[in-house]
């Protein structure tokens, strides 16, 4: 486990807060006096999986390095809804240089502050998908060949956003986007394409990849700051619902995230020089179809039962090789 | 203009963009109704003295009691829960063992002699309260709080009413009953046993007291006409009961008794007599056990200590040392009816157990009293009776007949006398609207089953009067406590501030909740899905 799981105190540690815990053992979002690196006012749509996700990590971080840190950001939602030019939601030095670069950009400003002898800044690089797993990925893996100083945060909302949801390689199968049509005999994206970032990842043997969901902010947060305790090159990804893109409600973005990693679809774990080292058990195990029943970009599987035994089948396989299931029973 | 170069306007914040205005609805905070308080007949506030005995401020939870229900520690032990019924966790695993934690507290509070300040200043005013039953001494109690000095007339030789002579020992001790009476009485309360009342105006004229509450309870048994050579062996519950209180030997019921009729005073007299050494107690009941009014744990509790229920049945005659019992099938509407078959018990004793009905002649010279039909007192909704001044409540009037109910009543009309002593009114405030299970995220929640309390071996349970059921000790009665979902009462989890993508939420501190900007809020419902117990709802916006 990547924190202390408190068995029984009403909630655990399940909701964010829990007034009959210890503070240390609440999460930094409980905190009064959290940084909100990333400040109400920005243009994300409601419900928003990445702005949350991005205020959940960078506070973390913020904690972490005692508020010496700076993020580079690779274009996508994440940099046009927070910062359109002179202003911005984020509360932290900040850096926007292109839409492939971020990893460099931030391999260039961790550069800089050891030169300037300021080893107590800290660095981050962050992007959505498209930005990570395809327009940024030579910069980022070059990052990891040569373990530079810097925590890559991608935030995975599975297609370019911004842009008007287009296929990335981190869009699953059967998933509609503006690229990949519910139309013919397999709608939707392909199976069996795409990347894996966090397995390239650890393909570069760095020291810490992990990955976390916007639903699990104890587990979300316990990996952060685990990642700016250590250095070298670091790779956390975050799974983001996105209301707008899926076909979802707006209120439902957390419980998108519950379900996706409650069927298996989305693992958490995370590895140590190439090795996995820890997998978040699922509580309380789900179908897959809970989690695409409540996303319009998978309404046409439900048409198509062979797409639905594809995916259940992927969620299975996860279960299996992460070992997600706990060995006592099926609950926590 | 002066800009840093290639810059061509002013920097700022985001805070300049007020995204409040994209919201069409907007999330409010409010307290929901739980389901436990809705359903208590006194009118407790469960789910805010669980929350206090959550953060193990047990003193404050039992003051929370003490405003609704002067007898958490009888009332923890002798309350059918309703309140349990009605609970959401059961819906997730088991309900909340309230009763256990309830009377937790209330032993509690006895063994560290925790005590009730009068704050209101004393009002001049006099108030006679007829019968030291529960609603009696729970009309005091408020009435004494309230200020007015109040003066108890108990026909008996002992105060506690049904508590007393209706709920055997091993369910409710006695030094339990005598310790919560007692802290109602150091309120000042002034208590005259063995002091019938007939005349109601003329005692009050006599005390110059300006209002009287009367709950003399229900107390006459109903009988049936059993042919029978020897009466003498036919008794009734009732008396059989207040004979193990006041009399100086119990009641000689013999070696085999049969005990006539299907509520909990039929099983508790079957228990008595159990444990009065009878070899065999049976209850023979005109319908099926589905249908017994009994409590199922009372049922249960009873065929473990080896009462035997004959479901049915009726009693149609009686020799020497036999009763002749009818065999009885259900019509389709569910009614009984005789089939003409019979058969022949041998019994030494039979108890009846049919039910009472209220002494009504102390009320009925009262000018404007109605006794309806079924022979209970009428009052309006604020507990007076037809006659000015005079309130009436607990068993003698139109209600469920427990003790819940009849502290409920005391509290009740003791609200209504004070205000009448005032010469107000007094207005309920509006009820919340109910925070039912679909208003919930449970996901939230620890998974955590009911504490079980413990129960006295079974052989103790068929010779002696020890309490049956045991308390929980403080371990578990916090475990207990923590249990509860909180529904419908923010119980700050930080769930609404933390899942916030626009960080449109303040905390405002312990205790002090939460507070929208609403500047920023864009009105995605983030925060209402997440509640883990339905205290945010959204509300169209006025556009």
């Amino acid at each position: 486990m990547a924190h202390q799981q408190i068995k029984f105190y009403q909630t655990g540690t399940f909701t964010v807060g829990n007034r009959l815990l210890d503070q240390q053992l609440r999460t930094v979002q409980a905190t009064a006096d959290r940084s909100n690196s990333l400040d109400s006012g920005h243009r994300a749509c409601q419900g928003c999986g990445e702005a949350l996700g991005a205020r959940f990590a960078i506070d973390a971080a913020m904690r972490a390095t005692d508020n010496q840190l700076i993020a580079t950001n690779a274009t996508g939602c994440l940099e046009v809804f927070t910062t359109p030019s002179p202003e911005s939601a984020w509360r932290i030095p900040w850096i926007h240089s292109l839409f492939g670069n971020a990893a460099s950009v931030a391999t260039g400003v961790a550069a800089a502050m050891r030169v300037k002898g300021r080893s107590e800044v800290r660095v981050i690089a962050q992007g959505g998908d498209g930005g990570t797993t395809d327009i940024g990925f030579g910069c980022l893996s070059g990052m990891f060949e040569r373990n530079d100083d810097v925590l890559y945060i991608c935030y995975d909302n599975q297609a370019y956003m911004n842009t008007g949801v287009q296929r990335s390689s981190a869009t699953p199968g059967a998933a509609r986007t503006a690229t990949t049509q519910p139309i013919g005999d397999q709608p939707g994206a392909d199976f069996g394409q795409g990347k894996n970032v966090p397995l390239i990842a650890m393909a570069h043997d760095i020291p810490y990849v992990a990955t976390a969901s916007v639903h699990d902010l104890h587990d979300l947060e316990a990996k952060i700051i685990k990642a700016m305790a250590l250095h070298g090159s670091r790779y956390v990804q975050i799974f983001v619902p996105c209301p707008l893109g899926w076909g979802a409600h707006p209120q439902d973005t957390i419980k998108i995230a519950r379900m996706a990693v409650e069927c298996g679809l989305y693992p958490l774990f995370e590895a140590e020089h190439g090795e996995i080292t820890n997998a978040t058990k699922i509580r309380s195990r789900v179908d897959v179809t809970e989690y695409l029943k409540i996303q319009r970009r998978f309404a046409h599987v439900f048409k198509n039962p062979d797409q639905l035994a594809k995916i259940q089948a992927i969620a299975d396989a996860n279960i299996q090789r992460f070992e997600l299931l706990s060995t006592v029973g099926n609950g926590q | 203009m002066k800009t840093p170069f290639a810059i061509t306007l002013d920097v700022g914040s985001s805070l300049l963009n007020k995204t409040g205005s994209w919201r069409n609805e907007r999330p409010v905070y409010l307290d929901r109704l739980p389901p436990c308080n809705h359903a208590c007949p006194a009118g407790e506030n469960i789910q805010q003295w669980l929350y206090y005995a959550e953060e193990g401020d047990y003193n404050r939870a039992w003051q929370e009691i003490m405003r609704n229900n002067p007898l958490p520690a009888i009332m923890g032990r002798a309350c059918y829960h309703p309140c349990e019924s009605s609970c959401n966790r059961a819906q997730l695993d088991s309900a909340i063992n309230i009763h256990a934690v309830e009377r937790f507290l209330g032993d509690q509070a006895i063994r560290e002699g925790w005590r009730i300040e009068i704050t209101q200043a004393a009002t001049g005013k006099k108030a006679l309260v007829v019968g030291a039953g529960p609603s009696g001494l729970a009309a005091a109690y408020h009435l004494a709080l309230a200020g007015h000095q109040v003066t108890i007339h108990e026909a008996g030789p002992l105060a506690g009413g049904m508590m007393r002579f209706g709920i055997p020992k091993y369910r409710l001790p006695r030094d339990i009953v005598e310790a919560e009476i007692q802290r109602i009485l150091d309120l000042g309360v002034d208590m005259q046993l063995n002091t019938r009342v007939n005349d109601i105006p003329a005692v009050m004229n006599e005390g110059g007291y300006d209002a009287c509450f009367v709950a003399i309870g229900a107390h006459l048994a109903k009988r049936v006409n059993i042919p029978t050579p020897d009466a003498g062996r036919i008794l009734d519950a009732v008396s059989v009961l207040r004979g193990m209180e006041t009399d100086a030997e119990p009641p000689r019921l013999g070696r085999r008794v049969v005990v006539y009729g299907g509520g909990n005073t039929a099983v508790d007299v079957a228990r008595t007599a159990k444990r009065l050494g009878a070899d065999e107690a049976v209850i023979v009941y005109r319908r099926t056990r589905e249908q017994m009014p009994a409590h199922d744990f009372e049922i249960d509790e009873a065929l473990e200590e080896g009462v035997v229920v004959n479901w049915l049945r009726t009693i149609t005659a009686a020799d020497e040392e036999s009763f002749t019992i009818e065999k009885m099938e259900l019509d389709d509407d569910g009614w009984p009816q005789p089939t003409g078959e019979f058969e022949t018990i041998k019994a030494d004793t039979l108890v009846l157990a049919l039910g009472q009905n209220v002494d009504t002649s102390i009320l009925e010279n009262l000018p404007g009293v109605t006794i309806d039909r079924s022979g209970v007192v009428e009052v309006g909704p604020d507990m007076m009776t037809g006659y000015r001044g005079v309130f009436a409540g607990g068993d003698m009037v139109p209600a469920e007949r427990t003790i819940t109910v009849a502290v409920g009543h005391g509290k009740k009309a003791a609200r209504h006398i004070d205000a009448y002593l005032r010469g107000k009114t007094y207005t309920a405030p509006p009820k919340h609207e109910l925070a039912g299970f679909d208003l919930l995220n449970s996901w939230y929640y620890s998974d955590a089953e009911q504490t079980v309390q413990p129960m006295l071996d079974e052989i103790r349970r068929q010779t002696t009067f020890e309490e049956v059921l045991g308390g929980l000790d403080e371990t578990n009665a916090l475990f207990e406590a923590r249990r509860c979902l909180s529904c419908g009462n923010c119980f700050e989890c930080d769930n609404c501030y933390g899942v916030c993508p626009d960080n449109a939420i303040t905390k405002l501190g312990p205790g002090k909740r939460f507070e929208f900007k609403y500047d920023y809020c864009k009105g995605c419902g983030l925060c209402v899905a997440e509640c883990p117990c339905g205290a945010i709802k959204m509300i169209a916006e006025e556009i």
